[in-house]
């Protein structure tokens, strides 16, 4: 646990743990809104919007991408809603049509331009690159300390705390109105809270949660703490607020868990290379969830007989 | 390169890739058609869990047959791989839906990101175990026909083939259980085991589709061609038989589009076809098109314009809206200089007069059926029999004449 760890370790552990706290949290209220699929959607439409981004500008720089990624985000939302509505066809199938049809889009402009020269690929845009984004000029824990150190840390690394505080700030500030449109909607309404920008809040920050994780983890690990986490975190309690204090345990333990299991568990079992962290956190929080499904104290439906 | 279409349309630009277009508007038949009934039971995106749950299963079974010294890229084996996990995961899909609170879209987000997390440590750990079987799974991801191999382009033709005589053969009972569960239950039909058979087919369709669109995108082929049959129509039948249509269709123009010049992956192809077949429809679908929805938004306008430009005739105001105006001069109902004609003048006194009409009408039959059809644009004569009319009539009093 020395100098090692810190330069190969220590960044990808913390992005990783904020990229599955900064999904987490919204994920809790998706999860309650019945609209989990979201998450999925997003990952995907933030394909061709990272494509076009780049096309636009020719390079891969941090701002346009995201940028790109987010509208992108956000035409998909206005497109599911408007065939939704035009065409009345049910939401789900509505979001299939839209979140595939991107994706396709995407794939297709990516094959059809030139990103030899760039690092920008369907593969990458999948499982990220976690195990890459590493500390180059850690010399030790005492690294922590030296500001020349500190500037050299990959940027990948503010992007994602950044978007994680923000996200946090954003669940504080507005919890209770939250709270209420997601238990009660009609009865938020009455009291005066503006419901419908509410929602499409959170489609936004879930939104704003996955491009920023995508860039440094990739979408498997996006859509699975949007639900995951939350999801097992359901099954543990009925308070939100404790809820939402469990999802962040679980997104934290399958960061940690699934980062050291990639890296260091084929190295235990005699295999000299390590295997995809963000494939291996998605299937830690997948195991969580799983002996939640198995054992948590409120996994059954109100009423539902234990064991029917 | 149009040459280089038609040759491929026209199944000429060689014999495996007119055997793979063949095999996509099969593949894409049975998948219009086959999640038609997914799609009516608003089940639309279990499929995607089903696809991507089939990741870990073609990782596996490339390890298996690899440890027992076959071939690791052996299509029906990656297959076979692929059709378990996927069950597994459908199974899970319904078992976390049934057994714990969790609704069912979570459970299908879960299933969906952890088979995929774990089939995609599967393929790191195939990337580094076997050098020399560089294996291209990732293949799987979006599909590729470029290094098809015959036996393959076969297994995915006769596999569309089997999956449409299967729907074929289900149609009528499926489509019972789409719509009425309890119906159907009673109709001797085992709702369980539709139920079971349409996840089944569903589940061939994607795993044949893997190697053709990738397992990302086969959720396409699976919901974009009801949807788009749906807007056409409003009877079952007939969504089956354009669904199976548009994904045949499209199956067989994005093969061929993507054999006909290069970097056109045929997965993404296949599924802008079905997209831009789908965006058509929804303009131009009559009923629930958007184009369709403008005309009846036109007509009705037109309607009360007429309406009210008649009863300001009966009551000699001054008429200044320009539509109005627009539409009585256009049915010569009033002159250039907006005096009403002598037909303009006939039609407001007995547009005055239904309102009268209606008006009484609607005092004397209470029930619904009469009062609740007025709107001001329904003639009277819809609703009411000639002998209630005359009743009314002569309780109004003879009709008073325009000015």
């Amino acid at each position: 646990m020395g100098v090692e760890f810190v330069q190969l370790s220590l960044t990808p552990l913390l992005i990783g743990i904020l990229a599955a706290i900064a999904c987490a949290l919204p994920g809790n209220f998706l999860i309650l809104r019945r609209q989990a699929l979201i998450g999925d959607a997003i990952s995907h439409v933030v394909l061709p919007g990272i494509v076009v981004a780049f096309l636009l500008t020719g390079v891969i720089s941090t701002w346009p991408m995201l940028l790109g990624a987010a509208g992108a985000a956000v035409v998909a939302v206005v497109l599911i809603e408007a065939i939704r509505r035009v065409g009345r066809i049910e939401p789900g199938a509505a979001m299939g049509v839209v979140f595939t049809s991107l994706f396709a889009a995407g794939v297709l402009l990516l094959e059809q331009s030139d990103t030899s020269g760039v690092h920008l690929d369907v593969e990458h845009a999948l499982y990220g690159n976690l195990e890459s984004l590493i500390w180059f000029s850690a010399e030790g824990w005492g690294s922590l300390t030296d500001p020349a150190a500190l500037a050299a840390l990959p940027p990948e690394l503010f992007r994602m705390a950044a978007a994680a505080v923000l996200i946090g700030l954003l669940t504080v500030v507005f919890w209770r109105p939250l709270k209420l449109s997601t238990f009660d909607e009609g009865f938020a309404g009455a009291v005066g809270i503006p419901t419908a920008a509410l929602s499409l809040g959170l489609v936004i920050t879930a939104a704003v949660a996955a491009v920023a994780a995508f860039d440094a983890v990739g979408s498997i690990i996006v859509i699975a703490m949007f639900i995951c986490p939350p999801a097992a975190a359901r099954l543990m309690t009925n308070r939100l607020e404790i809820q939402v204090l469990w999802s962040v345990a679980f997104a934290t333990l399958s960061a940690v868990l699934g980062y050291v299991l990639a890296g260091y568990g084929p190295l235990w079992l005699g295999a000299d290379n390590a295997v995809s962290a963000a494939g291996m956190i998605a299937t830690v929080s997948g195991l969580i969830l799983a002996l939640a499904c198995l054992f948590a104290p409120h996994r059954a439906r109100i009423g539902a007989p234990r064991g029917a | 390169m149009p040459s280089l279409l038609l040759d491929a349309l026209l199944l000429q630009a060689g014999y495996n890739a007119a055997l793979v277009a063949l095999g996509a508007a099969l593949l894409g038949m049975a998948a219009g058609s086959g999640g038609t009934f997914l799609f009516l039971r608003k089940r639309a995106l279990v499929s995607d869990a089903v696809a991507h749950a089939t990741l870990p299963g073609v990782g596996i079974a490339f390890i298996v047959m690899v440890v027992f010294g076959g071939d690791g890229r052996n299509l029906p084996g990656l297959l076979l791989g692929s059709a378990v996990s996927a069950s597994l995961g459908l199974l899970a899909v319904q078992w976390i839906a049934s057994r714990t609170r969790l609704a069912e879209d979570a459970a299908i987000g879960a299933v969906l990101s952890v088979f995929f997390g774990f089939g995609i440590v599967l393929l790191t750990i195939i990337q580094t175990m076997s050098s020399g079987y560089q294996a291209g799974l990732e293949s799987f991801l979006l599909g590729s026909t470029a290094g098809m191999l015959f036996q393959d382009a076969v297994v995915i033709a006769l596999g569309g083939a089997l999956a449409v005589a299967f729907v074929l053969l289900l149609r009528r009972p499926m489509t019972l259980v789409a719509f009425d569960a309890g119906f159907a239950t009673a109709s001797g039909i085992n709702v369980r085991r539709m139920d079971l058979a349409m996840m089944g087919l569903v589940m061939a369709v994607t795993v044949i589709g893997l190697k053709l669109v990738g397992l990302i995108l086969v959720v396409a082929m699976l919901i974009i061609p009801p949807v788009t049959a749906r807007l056409w129509t409003e009877r079952t039948d007939r969504v089956l038989l354009i669904a199976g249509a548009v994904g045949g269709f499209s199956g067989y123009l994005g093969a061929a589009l993507s054999a006909s010049a290069p970097n056109l992956p045929t997965g993404p192809i296949i599924v802008l076809v079905s997209f831009a077949l789908f965006l058509l429809s929804l303009l131009f679908a009559p009923g629930r098109g958007v184009l369709a929805a403008l005309v009846r938004h036109r007509r009705f306008q037109l309607r009360v314009h007429r309406r009210q430009g008649l009863l300001a005739l009966a009551h000699g105001e001054a008429i200044f809206d320009p539509l109005t105006l627009t539409v009585l001069r256009r049915e010569r109902l009033i002159r250039q200089d907006a005096v009403a004609t002598e037909e303009g003048r006939a039609l407001a006194a007995k547009t005055l007069r239904d309102e009268k009409r209606w008006a009484l009408a609607r005092q004397v039959y209470q029930d619904e059926a009469v009062s609740g059809s007025y709107d001001g644009l329904t003639p009277i004569e819809s609703v009411l029999t000639r002998d209630e009319i005359a009743e009314i009539d002569r309780r109004l009093g003879p009709p008073a004449p325009v000015a």
